[in-house]
């Protein structure tokens, strides 16, 4: 697939938002906060940075890999993958619902292209992409492999058990990243249970930290992702701190964990679709 | 369906179980100044909320850390608290299961586990969170009590009672909108099942939101000319054995439903107590090992063969074979 520039991976990522919001809207469920949140970075990975095959093969030789352990985010996860040729686009109009391939939580099971693990149940996505990191040299296949977490995600003592094991077997061909939207379900991290410095946690656990102090600007979100590249294969795992706001691109959803799994009624949903240009096609 | 038929039990409202725990939390914590609540960020969900704000100094926000709030709740009943932990029924169980069986069960500390969101009806999040394991899961542990209420009232009620017991409880309810359809003023009983209809035909031995479906279940079978008796379940460990023998002795067989795998579920203890005692034919109405998917209670519940037509022919099934 051709890589596409910043002003198109702009452009994609208003599609990507509405496909969101109209999939979440249309079920009355599901999680449009930090979907939105991490248009940018699903965009800007699918459609610029991965060498990936959407003639989808579980086995993934020779490609990246990304695995998404915050599974609740599935719709922006749903989308670009369809946007990006996995499966048709129509096909986000079946989610969440009986007898689709689009769970409420990404999974396995009906076979959707361009998952490889379910996710849902929080803590687990990285121990899983390390596992895949340390498949592939031992293959000697020299591709990356990338992960997303949320913040509050980093509450689950397996996290750290995963970010120990990492720096121990030095998986450098791991970039994990951290959506840091500083919101979870109950409140804002910081009151839920603080974080503190999670810059501070990794590096003292070995991994190399980097940050994305704009992870709702497509450029910078690129930039940082090919910092994190060029900082991986140096002996230790590099940690790419994404920082974003929950509800970006929509006025009244943007920094709040009200709408961490809310969704719109129908004003709503035209009022936050009148924010965001139709640039691909609606599904 | 229900609008015609002559049901024994009938209801003017709808409430989500949990709101019942929710209720009867907060008074348990009015009634005793030991009772303490942790949660894992599912303070909304699991209905936790009113007890905080009334209660702040004895409620603990965990994080998404639901290990380390088992160890914590087994550490704060050692000099007599009774914590109270809420989250989803999957990370109640599978996530924590050997911080449950060491540092609670087999340590025998008075932790109370509630579990909301458990089996199919919690609908769209789909099969990571629909857990149907659980009561198999618990149930396996020495010491432990596992609880199953049927709607809103009897929730309340055995909140209310699982604070007066000593001992590791888990105490099972979920997240649809559900008929109240028992007495609010109802004593809760832990391990004494309740004959809410009394029939000369079939027993059904029901737990949980599937109590409601074979209410309906008998009116049906009623109207065939079918007698059924309908036993409600809401302990199944220590399970009523004397109950479950009594009325097989009677009808000569059995239906077991429940919002459960086969597999460990309500249907095995009862299978379990008939095969040691008196062997007797039975249906299992329960999920038939698999996972769940997305989609509607309504529809889970059809799809899976969980709701009153599935009781309805389980009945007529187990009959022909007597
Ligand atoms: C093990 C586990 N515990 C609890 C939950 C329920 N849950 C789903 S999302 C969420 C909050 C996650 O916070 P964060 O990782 O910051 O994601 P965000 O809210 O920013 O999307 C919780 C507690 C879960 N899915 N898994
Ligand atoms: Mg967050």
């Amino acid at each position: 697939m051709e890589k596409q520039t910043i002003e198109q991976l702009e452009g994609t990522a208003s599609q990507v938002r509405r496909d969101c919001l109209r999939m979440v809207h249309a079920v009355q469920s599901g999680h449009p906060g930090a979907s939105l949140g991490c248009t940018e970075f699903f965009v800007a990975l699918y459609f610029n940075q991965l060498n990936h095959d959407p003639n989808f093969k579980m086995e993934g030789k020779g490609e990246d890999l990304f695995f998404l352990s915050n599974g609740h985010i599935s719709p922006v996860w749903y989308s670009v993958l369809s946007r990006s040729g996995y499966f048709s686009p129509e096909e986000m109009n079946t989610f969440r619902k009986l007898n689709s391939r689009l769970q409420g939580h990404p999974a396995t099971e009906e076979g959707l292209p361009g998952i490889r693990i379910a996710s849902g149940s929080l803590g687990q996505g990285m121990s899983v992409a390390i596992g895949a990191a340390q498949a592939k040299k031992i293959d000697g296949d020299d591709s990356t492999v990338f992960v997303l977490m949320g913040d509050g995600e980093q509450e689950e003592g397996q996290v750290w058990e995963a970010a120990m094991y990492a720096a121990h077997w030095k998986v450098d061909n791991l970039i994990a990243t951290i959506d840091l939207n500083r919101q979870q379900i109950d409140g804002p991290t910081a009151e839920i249970m603080d974080l503190i410095d999670l810059r501070a946690k990794y590096e003292s656990f070995g991994w190399e930290v980097i940050d994305t102090l704009q992870g709702n600007d497509m450029k910078s979100v690129v930039e940082g992702l090919e910092k994190a590249k060029s900082l991986s294969r140096k002996g230790k795992p590099v940690m790419n701190l994404l920082h974003t706001e929950m509800g970006f691109g929509v006025d009244f959803m943007v920094g709040t964990h009200k709408w961490h799994g809310i969704a719109p009624n129908d004003e709503q949903l035209a009022d936050a679709l009148g924010q965001l240009p139709e640039t691909i096609g609606d599904f | 369906m229900e609008k015609t038929l002559d049901l024994k039990f009938n209801y003017t409202e709808k409430k989500d179980t949990r709101s019942g725990f929710g209720d009867g939390f907060l008074e348990a914590g009015r009634r005793n100044p030991n009772v303490v609540g942790l949660c894992a960020d599912l303070i909304g969900s699991l209905k936790m909320g009113a007890f905080q704000k009334e209660f702040p100094e004895r409620f603990f926000q965990t994080g998404i850390a639901e290990a380390n709030m088992m160890g914590i709740a087994a550490g704060m009943t050692i000099n007599g608290k009774i914590p109270f932990t809420g989250t989803f029924a999957n990370f109640s169980t599978g996530r924590v299961y050997d911080q449950i069986r060491q540092s609670i069960a087999y340590s025998g500390k008075n932790v109370k586990i509630c579990a909301s969101h458990a089996g199919l009806t919690l609908g769209e999040d789909g099969a990571t969170h629909q857990i149907l394991e659980d009561v198999g899961m618990m149930k396996m542990l020495p010491h432990m009590t596992v609880i199953n209420p049927c709607d809103y009232n009897q929730t309340k009620a055995a909140t209310i009672a699982i604070a007066e017991y000593d001992g590791p409880v888990y105490l099972r309810f979920g997240r649809p909108s559900w008929p109240i359809f028992t007495d609010p003023a109802q004593k809760f009983e832990i391990g004494k099942a309740w004959k809410m209809i009394e029939g000369t035909d079939v027993t059904i031995f029901a737990t949980g939101h599937l109590v409601w479906e074979a209410v309906v279940a008998e009116a049906i079978l009623r109207s065939e000319g079918i007698s059924a008796e309908v036993i409600n379940i809401h302990t199944i460990k220590p399970l009523d054995e004397e109950a479950i023998l009594d009325s097989v002795a009677k009808t000569g067989c059995a239906v077991s439903a429940e919002e459960h795998q086969y597999n460990g579920g309500l249907g095995d203890s009862v299978a379990q107590t008939l095969a040691r005692n008196n062997p007797a034919p039975m249906e299992y109405v329960g999920v038939n090992d698999s996972f769940g998917e997305s989609g509607t209670p309504t529809q889970l519940l059809d799809k899976y063969g969980l709701d009153a037509a599935n009781i309805v022919a389980a009945a007529k099934k187990v009959l022909a074979r007597k």
